[in-house]
């Protein structure tokens, strides 16, 4: 896949050091991510993925470094307000409420866009159930276009697997993020899955147009993903840009083609020659 | 395929979505409102009680059915809307109709306070802190004799518009039903619209929530805040029902049989929180009932002790067979209906 890359960054990240108590989860990490691209982040277990977007998302707060989002320093700020700026996630464990149907678990996702409170809510006729009803039809369109329909109003906690995942990026979606962080959207998918999934990435990073007009996460797309995996098969095709981290470290930053003949990258994955 | 099919978002949405069920909403409120005209005193004071239990199972419906914070310290709450209630209309002469919202507003307030520990502590913890939240306050109202009359208690007046006084049975059975269904039309919609599921999202799984832009830290208080506010009115009704507000009125078993109605009756569902108040409130009548000839027949210490033993052994008996309680039994007797003949849905 061809792209011109777009130098405009989108999510710049400073020397961000990560501890908890003795082990460094993140030493010194240093990455841009810019509009228009999908950068992959990759390293053997415990590398510090995951911490990276935990990072950037508001679960961990760093001891050093910051984090800018479109120019803003986002470090150590509450996850509910980075949600609220555009910067939505899924999570390696698929962490769904459990207890609410499909349908439900994509809507709640629409709160930080939605305005009634509980006392226009407890009321529900006129206001709050206009603004359910134009929540809804995009809700309708997220699943549409996730091809999640038969599961609508079945409780997710009885869905299949990958069918979890599906509904779990379909509620990140529903957030209409500018910023999208996968965690390993495919661990445990057959190929198929696997599949679907990587042409969902695509087909969202790329944008539907006309498909879905009134929908603006998916007419316009969703120009920057940061996407974690171990399937070196995906993330080659997918990736713009590939980040590897080993150890806490950035270890090498490139395109696919650099990144696969790194030597640096190869002893981190295969183990050095004696 | 047999069923209703909806062609817009907002039918679908919709609580009654076909004119049967508006039939047997209609059906139930005339049935409801004219009790009074073929009901004894008895029942009418007994339906009056589940009204009022009803109410206050939907707040704690609210806290922990829907938000997941446990709370045994929902009688406390009452306590607070039932005392500022009695003291503003025996004290300062307030009529009962601005003391009530008061009463409500108070004990929100009073929630608001001790929800604080919940934004750090959760389940067992936070339990213990809702606890003590309940004799912190009774002790408050022990305490502050000046105002409440401490273990003395305080005559309340009962309500009354003009020249009507809620005297009667019958007429304080009206005022419990409407307020009772319009707590009911307020808790449903909270739990259809943006605020509930906020709620929900925060009990299964409130990493997520918040990461998904709910701020945890508001929504839980606001939890804490509806769910008291429905205290407090139970608690203020309770009292004018009386005439008299006494301590004795809110024992901390009474938390503990609450939460108890929400296992039997179904959390997270305001189906539940109903058919729960109902169901416990008649068995208690069931016991006063066989109690007397049990006792006769068999131990008077074992009588004395019956109510306890049938709830226990109720609540225990709902956990182990139906934890999902009676309005998941309700949901699926409506799917068998729904469905008929067949036996289960198609599956795509």
């Amino acid at each position: 896949m061809i792209r011109e890359p777009d130098s405009h960054v989108k999510l710049r990240i400073e020397n961000l050091i990560l501890s908890f108590g003795g082990v460094n989860a993140l030493s010194d990490v240093s990455l841009d991510v810019r509009e228009h691209e999908i950068l992959a982040v990759i390293g053997p277990n415990g590398a510090g993925k995951t911490a990276l977007l935990n990072c950037i998302s508001g679960f961990y707060k760093p001891q050093q470094g910051e984090i800018y989002f479109d120019g803003q320093r986002t470090t150590r700020m509450r996850p509910d307000k980075l949600a609220e700026l555009g910067i939505a996630r899924t999570f390696q464990n698929i962490e769904l409420y459990t207890g609410l149907s499909t349908q439900d678990n994509i809507m709640a996702a629409r709160h930080a866009l939605m305005k009634q409170n509980f006392i226009t809510g407890s009321l529900y006729f006129g206001w709050a159930q206009k603004e359910e009803i134009e929540h809804r039809q995009t809700v309708e369109e997220i699943i549409d276009f996730l091809e999640i329909a038969p599961i609508r109003k079945k409780v997710v906690g009885l869905l299949p697997y990958g069918m979890r995942k599906r509904v779990e990026l379909a509620r990140a979606l529903a957030l209409e993020p500018k910023v999208l962080l996968l965690d390993e959207p495919m661990a445990g998918m057959n190929l198929e899955e696997k599949e679907d999934i990587a042409r969902f990435i695509i087909d969202l990073f790329e944008g539907q147009g006309a498909t879905y007009p009134n929908t603006p996460v998916l007419r316009d797309g969703i120009r920057c993903i940061i996407l974690v995996e171990h399937d070196m098969g995906v993330v080659m095709d997918l990736a713009d840009r590939i980040a590897v981290l080993d150890f806490g470290r950035k270890i090498a930053e490139g395109t696919p083609a650099e990144i696969s003949t790194n030597p640096e990258v190869i002893s981190a994955y295969l183990g050095k020659e004696e | 395929m047999p069923g209703t099919f909806q062609e817009s978002y907002a039918q679908d949405m919709a609580i009654f979505r076909t004119p049967l069920q508006w039939g047997m909403l209609g059906l139930f409120l005339i049935v409801l409102f004219t009790c009074p005209l073929f009901c004894s005193d008895r029942i009418l004071t007994i339906m009056t009680m589940i009204g009022i239990a009803i109410i206050s199972v939907h707040g704690l419906n609210i806290l922990t059915g829907y938000c997941g914070q446990i709370s045994i310290g929902h009688v406390g709450f009452m306590a607070v809307g039932a005392y500022i209630s009695a003291i503003l209309t025996a004290k300062l002469g307030w009529p009962f109709w601005v003391a009530l919202p008061c009463s409500g507003l108070a004990a929100g307030m009073a929630g608001l306070i001790f929800g604080l520990p919940s934004l750090k502590i959760k389940g067992f913890y936070l339990i213990m802190a809702t606890i003590a939240a309940h004799f912190i306050i009774i002790w408050v109202v022990l305490h502050l004799r000046s105002l409440t009359g401490g273990a003395d208690g305080l005559t309340v007046p009962k309500p009354k518009i003009g020249s009507l006084v809620f005297m009667s049975k019958a007429s304080y059975f009206y005022l419990v039903m409407v307020i009772a269904c319009l707590a009911t039309f307020l808790a449903v919609n909270i739990g259809r619209s943006r605020v509930g599921r906020a709620f929900v999202a925060i009990r299964d799984n409130d990493l997520a929530a918040e990461v998904m832009g709910v701020n945890l830290w508001s929504y839980k208080l606001q939890a804490f805040f509806i769910g008291c506010v429905y205290a407090g009115v139970a608690g203020s009704l309770l009292v004018h029902y009386y005439g008299f507000a006494s301590v004795d009125q809110f024992p901390f078993m009474d938390s503990v049989w609450y939460l108890g109605m929400l296992i039997v009756g179904g959390m997270g569902s305001t189906t539940g929180a109903i058919l729960g108040a109902v169901a416990l409130k008649l068995l208690d009548e069931l016991v006063t009932v066989v109690g007397p000839v049990l006792s006769a027949a068999v131990a008077a210490q074992a009588a004395a002790s019956l109510a306890l033993i049938t709830r226990g052994l109720i609540l225990m008996l709902f956990l182990i067979f139906e934890p999902r309680g009676l309005a998941h039994r309700w949901g699926m007797i409506k799917a068998y209906y729904r469905l008929w003949p067949f036996s289960h849905e198609e599956s795509e």
